[in-house]
């Protein structure tokens, strides 16, 4: 019997404001991500694709629908709930968001914080191997600061996958970047996702990174319009 | 499709958080790192609670300098049963009662000694530039046993010549070099009232908020300065108990024997009526405790302020550890934690700084100026819980950063 899907979507229906004010950005929204597919989101702003992806990640209190994130299902799920399950996913901004006054290394030991089983040495050394990973091992005890635009990016890329999530959410990680670092970055990300088996879903504009997706889906005022461009999963 | 409810935790490893203990262990680091990070807000943050330490201190230094000093020259007085007129309301402007009192208190069996002790005050003419100044004349049967004030013993046979007295040491200043002038040419004449009297050595006592300084003299020298007293009007009488006599029980005696215009009082009862005149009937004790407590209110919003701006500054920070998973709890761990790390970094400086105001200022006021652990402990609980509620109200600044804005 296979494994529930990751992300598992039906009739996701969400609206901002109230009464006149009520604008719809979500109509009857289904998604499905397999285990360790890697899916983008594409579509104009205002198509509803960021909103979905919050409520995905479980930083928005959901309205209608159901959604069924590793397992948790979102639907009236308080927030204690949420605050748990996002300890499973990684988040990907569109700006880094690293912590300033932490260096490279604190900063992805941050995301291991919430695991005691792990004692200071071993997440600092568990820290130390990813930013390797990423290629940055040269920079472990520099301050974001002191890192370009697209070392920057590596470090929260080390970070969202530092804590062995089930799932890893990224929006525009690429919007800050040139072509050549936005590239690396996400074929860093795809690299290490494919290798411990972990889904994507990333909401981008960015039509140079859609070479690294399995499957792009395409959204237009709240609503899926189709998926293309289905890949091969290969790692 | 329905999900089977097999595998539903695919990647949902059972993860254990960490303990409370272990948890605002790292929520305090996180805290340091954070303020260590900004050094130059770190120290402006830590000299407003330094300042608010200090004020406090000195506040409540003075408070306790002035009782302390209130009752120094009361408690200097050695006697198990004290009279005092009932509307004497303290020592330094006293009501005088009829010198029998100390003769009837005799009759009690129990008594071994009863000894008037005379209170005024008079103005001293300051022997180098010729100022007046008022000052505290405490006239006594030196030979009695009555009265314990450092130094005082050697000068006995000297206060029973005529027109003799012995100066206190701690007097201000203004009296002029007395001491000095005392080494250098040995006794000599100051005009006090309108007598001219010898000094003939020192004494310790210490000035009060009442008198500036203090002369003690034979009850028959005090009479020839303050001519206007007659010798059978005293201010205090200092009562001696024959060995094992119970106190309490002759304190019931004498207030059954004597009339109206006489109280009887224990030492303890003695000094805590001095005490509770400065309490209790003066603004001096609320104006401290005011003092007090601005310096608390102005170091609060010093703190509030740093914290508050230190979370403004990182909201984006701060969203991006919710959206990881921290909780508001313990975010709001890491803004106390700052609160109490600049608790202590601003105590430690303050309570170094105050202690060096304490010998400044207690040396330039003459008052008994000490830090003592007690004091310590107190200001430092206070600042403590100033920097706790600074923390507390800069926690809630934390709701703007919401994780769902992030994207």
């Amino acid at each position: 019997m296979p494994a529930e899907a990751p992300v598992l979507l039906r009739g996701i229906t969400f609206a901002y404001g109230e009464g006149e004010l009520r604008k719809a950005v979500l109509r009857d929204v289904d998604l499905t991500v397999a285990p360790g597919e890697i899916v983008l989101l594409t579509g104009p702003s205002g198509s509803g694709k960021t909103t979905l992806l919050t409520l995905i990640g479980a930083l928005r209190a959901m309205q209608d629908g159901s959604a069924r994130v590793l397992g948790q299902e979102l639907k009236g799920a308080p927030e204690s709930v949420r605050v748990r399950l996002r300890r499973n996913i990684g988040f990907i901004f569109q700006n880094h968001n690293l912590l300033g006054f932490l260096t490279a290394r604190q900063n992805v030991a941050m995301a291991l914080e919430q695991d005691a089983a792990l004692g200071e040495r071993q997440r600092l050394d568990r820290a130390a191997e990813l930013l390797g990973q990423v290629g940055l091992a040269e920079h472990l005890d520099k301050l974001p600061a002191q890192l370009s635009g697209g070392q920057r990016q590596r470090v929260s890329v080390a970070r969202a996958l530092a804590a062995e999530p089930g799932l890893v959410l990224a929006d525009e990680p690429t919007a800050a970047l040139d072509k050549a670092s936005g590239h690396e970055v996400v074929m860093l990300l795809r690299h290490l996702a494919k290798s411990r088996g972990v889904p994507i879903l990333l909401v981008t504009h960015d039509p140079r990174i859609l070479d690294i997706a399995d499957r792009v889906v395409a959204m237009e005022d709240g609503r899926i319009v189709g998926a293309t461009a289905e890949r091969n999963a290969a790692a | 499709m329905s999900a089977p409810a097999l595998g539903a935790s695919i990647a949902l490893a059972p993860r254990r958080a960490p303990g409370l203990a272990a948890s605002a262990l790292l929520a305090v680091r996180l805290a340091w790192r954070q303020l260590w990070s900004e050094k130059a807000r770190l120290a402006s943050a830590i000299a407003g609670v330094m300042f608010a330490c200090v004020l406090v201190f000195m506040q409540l230094g003075f408070r306790a300098a002035l009782f302390d000093s209130a009752t120094a020259l009361i408690g200097a007085m050695r006697g198990d049963l004290f009279l005092m007129h009932p509307l004497t309301t303290a020592s330094f402007r006293s009501e005088p009662m009829p010198r029998v009192r100390a003769w009837q208190v005799l009759a009690l069996p129990e008594v071994e000694r009863a000894v008037p002790i005379y209170l005024a005050q008079a103005t001293w003419r300051n022997p180098e530039n010729g100022t007046r100044r008022a000052i505290q004349l405490v006239g006594v049967d030196t030979d009695a046993g009555v009265v314990d004030f450092p130094g005082l013993a050697p000068l006995l046979d000297r206060l029973k010549r005529a027109d003799t007295m012995a100066f206190d040491q701690r007097s201000r200043p203004e009296f002029g070099p007395v001491p000095q002038m005392l080494a250098e040419r040995g006794p000599f004449e100051v005009q006090v009232g309108n007598r001219d009297m010898e000094v003939v050595g020192l004494i310790e006592i210490g000035p009060s908020f009442g008198a500036d300084g203090n002369i003690v003299l034979s009850d028959v020298n005090f009479r020839r300065v303050v001519k206007e007293r007659l010798l059978s009007s005293i201010d205090l009488v200092a009562i001696r108990l024959r060995p094992g006599a119970d106190v309490l029980a002759a304190q019931a005696k004498l207030r059954a024997l004597l009339p109206a215009d006489a109280m009887v009082l224990t030492q303890a009862q003695l000094i805590a009526h001095e005490r509770s005149y400065w309490e209790d009937t003066t603004p001096i004790g609320f104006i401290f405790s005011f003092g007090s407590l601005m310096g608390l209110v102005v170091g609060m919003v010093i703190v509030y302020q740093i914290l508050f701006s230190d979370i403004a500054g990182h909201l984006k920070e701060y969203a991006t550890l919710k959206a990881m998973g921290y909780s508001n709890g313990y975010l709001g761990q890491v803004v106390l934690g700052a609160a109490l790390i600049l608790a202590v970094a601003g105590f430690v400086p303050g309570f170094l700084v105050s202690a060096l105001l304490y010998d400044l200022v207690g040396s330039a006021t003459f008052l008994p100026l000490a830090m003592d652990l007690a004091r310590a402990g107190t200001v430092f609980a206070m600042i403590f819980t100033m920097c706790a509620v600074a923390g507390l109200l800069a926690m809630r600044k934390l709701r703007d950063a919401n994780p769902a804005d992030m994207f």
